[in-house]
């Protein structure tokens, strides 16, 4: 009777441990190395178990970056923008064609392959109104500020791309204004 | 479960029932009041590219709700305001001041559209959205799908025991035949059965054997398994849904997941992000629906689920502004290596040009993530070892390529040849 139990118990004990919940993480050999003893990216616990959300030390500038964006999000701002803000970079076919990759990720869902403003989302009804591009009166500065901040519904998408992104995706915008007429 | 899931389903029906009824009493309202059907397609369709971006008719977005603002304004002066708002503003009239401290954004001045456009956008906010009269069609229709194998695993469950009472009955009879007592009834009890195997060598040795057997299948199955994490499909804080984003609105991966391009980690998107698109969607379409492991969540489940958004963004819907209270989304971590294993997204993403689906799978098409491939050293080396180098652009290192190639005497150099093999390229 006594060998019967064993096999039963081990039977059920091996079940238990090997049909595994996918709502829970398998067995780890040596945890410390799967989950990390310091500070993670992507780490559930952040540092000392608070969430982390550093942001740099006001006033620097990393090596090979630029100075803060200052100009602010409001009317006057954006006037500032438009009429103010330059373009560092020349117009390259690389500038170009990363500039369109840029573009196809984070504007095109709205704004359409072309700026006419026919992206998807506006196809399948989620938002309406997106401009044409050739309707509005752009500058290098007003799109570049409307990256930084976004304007009306569309929200900053300055976290998303680089500094030398958004200038190659500003000038893909223009391109694509010119393109539209 | 099933009884929640029942209840889910019932409370489906009696919510549809109630926006059937609700959309039926709307229709007939509407009906009662005589609509130009030609001016309001040509307002809707006006009112739709240029003003939806700010204005809704019955909610507060960037501007004012619009429904039935020529009760509220003079033709005249809405007229002059869309054409261009700033002069109005300037002239010193009081109510285009007022207006203006709506919101701190200025309104895009229309001088393109003539007096008749004007009027017929007017028009439409006054009258509203034409009712679509096949819009209810599949209400019923909608929340059967049983489980499938569920009757499957009833059949196996009542075949294995007929299979147990056939033996019992056998092992019963058999030692009937030997001489034991006649005992009623067809079928052994436990015992006898037990009595049975014991005196009976040559079913020993089986039951060993099989059961030795048995112990080795799961014992080998459970140590394949340790820190292999591949199907693992955790309960993510917010019921977020691949398909509906990436799949059917085809939202590239690298929208949300920006850092893929540049850093080690693809990166969790923050809720500012997530903001870009909700701070105008508030609500799902009527028919959403997205379907999980634990049952059926409908559009009122699902706009809860962006009021979770809001709740940690710290915006308030009502107000449309943030209120400055913030608070982490406590995502679960699906993917996840080992710190002995380096592992690069540039690398793959951007240097490599792989798409994202080669290793996290249908990411599109599924509404809970689950991890797709196995992240065992074994599944990287055989791609390492498959992948062939496109070094088109590398002037730089075309030398070693080449040496490289007539070496391995190979037309194109694979990862491994290239040292995607070493151990120090991911161990060090």
């Amino acid at each position: 009777m006594k060998s019967l139990k064993i096999i039963f118990s081990l039977v059920v004990l091996t079940s238990i441990v090997s049909c595994g919940n996918k709502r829970e993480p398998s067995l780890q050999y040596m945890p410390d190395m799967y989950v990390s003893v310091p500070y993670d990216v992507n780490g559930a616990e952040g540092v000392n178990g608070k969430p982390v959300n550093s942001k740099p030390v006001a006033g620097t500038v990393k090596r090979g970056g630029y100075p803060a964006y200052d100009i602010l999000d409001t009317n006057e701002g954006y006037e500032k923008a438009k009429n103010e803000l330059q373009n560092p970079l020349e117009v390259t076919e690389d500038n170009l064609t990363n500039g369109k990759a840029m573009y196809d990720i984070y504007c095109a869902v709205c704004h359409g392959k072309k700026g006419d403003g026919n992206g998807i989302l506006t196809e399948r009804d989620k938002f309406a109104g997106i401009p044409n591009y050739k309707d509005r009166e752009l500058t290098e500065g007003s799109i570049y500020h409307v990256i930084m901040h976004g304007k009306n519904l569309m929200g900053s998408h300055a976290s998303q791309m680089t500094p030398t992104e958004r200038w190659q995706v500003v000038q893909y915008v223009e391109k694509l204004k010119a393109d539209l007429k | 479960m099933k009884s929640v899931a029942l209840h889910n389903r019932l409370t489906n029906v009696f919510l549809k029932s109630l926006t059937l009824l609700l959309i039926l009493s709307f229709s007939f309202s509407s009906q009662a009041q005589e609509v130009d059907a030609a001016r309001q397609k040509e307002g809707r369709k006006l009112f739709r590219s240029l003003c939806a971006s700010c204005h809704k008719l019955d909610k507060k977005l960037v501007g004012p709700a619009l429904g039935g603002v020529e009760d509220r304004r003079e033709n005249d002066w809405l007229q002059s305001w869309i054409k261009d708002n700033t002069a109005l503003i300037k002239s010193g009239d009081a109510d285009a001041i007022e207006a203006a401290e709506f919101s701190p954004t200025a309104m895009t001045a229309f001088p393109q559209l003539d007096e008749k456009q004007i009027n017929d956008i007017l028009y439409y906010t006054t009258v509203g959205d034409p009712v679509k009269p096949g819009a209810v069609a599949d209400v019923a229709s909608a929340s059967e799908q049983g489980a499938a194998p569920g009757w499957l695993i009833y059949i196996l469950a009542a075949a294995i025991i007929v299979a147990f009472l056939i033996i019992a009955s056998l092992l019963k009879t058999i030692s009937e035949l030997k001489g034991a007592p006649k005992t009623p009834g067809a079928v052994a009890t436990i015992n006898e059965v037990w009595e049975g195997v014991k005196k009976n060598t040559f079913l020993k040795v089986l039951t060993v054997i099989f059961g030795a057997l048995v112990a080795a299948y799961f014992l080998f199955g459970t140590l394949f398994k340790i820190g292999v994490e591949e199907g693992y499909q955790p309960i993510q804080p917010i019921a977020f849904s691949h398909k509906i984003h990436a799949g059917d609105n085809k939202i590239e991966c690298q929208y949300c997941h920006s850092s893929a391009k540049h850093s080690k980690t693809s990166g969790i998107p923050s809720v500012n992000v997530c903001m870009n698109c909700h701070k105008g969607i508030s609500e799902v379409a009527d028919d959403t629906k997205v379907v999980f492991e634990d049952g059926t969540l409908g559009k009122s489940e699902l706009d809860s689920e962006i009021a979770k958004i809001y709740d940690a963004a710290g915006w308030d819907a009502d107000k449309l502004e943030y209120t400055g209270e913030t608070k982490p989304v406590k995502w679960v971590r699906v993917h996840n290596l080992p710190d002995f294993a380096y592992f690069n997204h540039s690398q793959h993403v951007t240097v490599g040009g792989l798409k994202c689906q080669k290793c996290h799978g249908p990411v599109e098409e599924m509404e809970e993530v689950y991890q797709y491939s196995p992240l065992t050293m074994g599944w990287c080396i055989d791609c390492h070892k498959d992948t062939k180098v496109d070094l088109k652009g590398n002037e730089y290192y075309a030398k070693i390529h080449k040496e490289l190639a007539a070496k391995f005497g190979v037309e194109q150099v694979t990862i491994a040849q290239l040292g995607g093999k070493e151990c120090g390229k991911c161990h060090y």
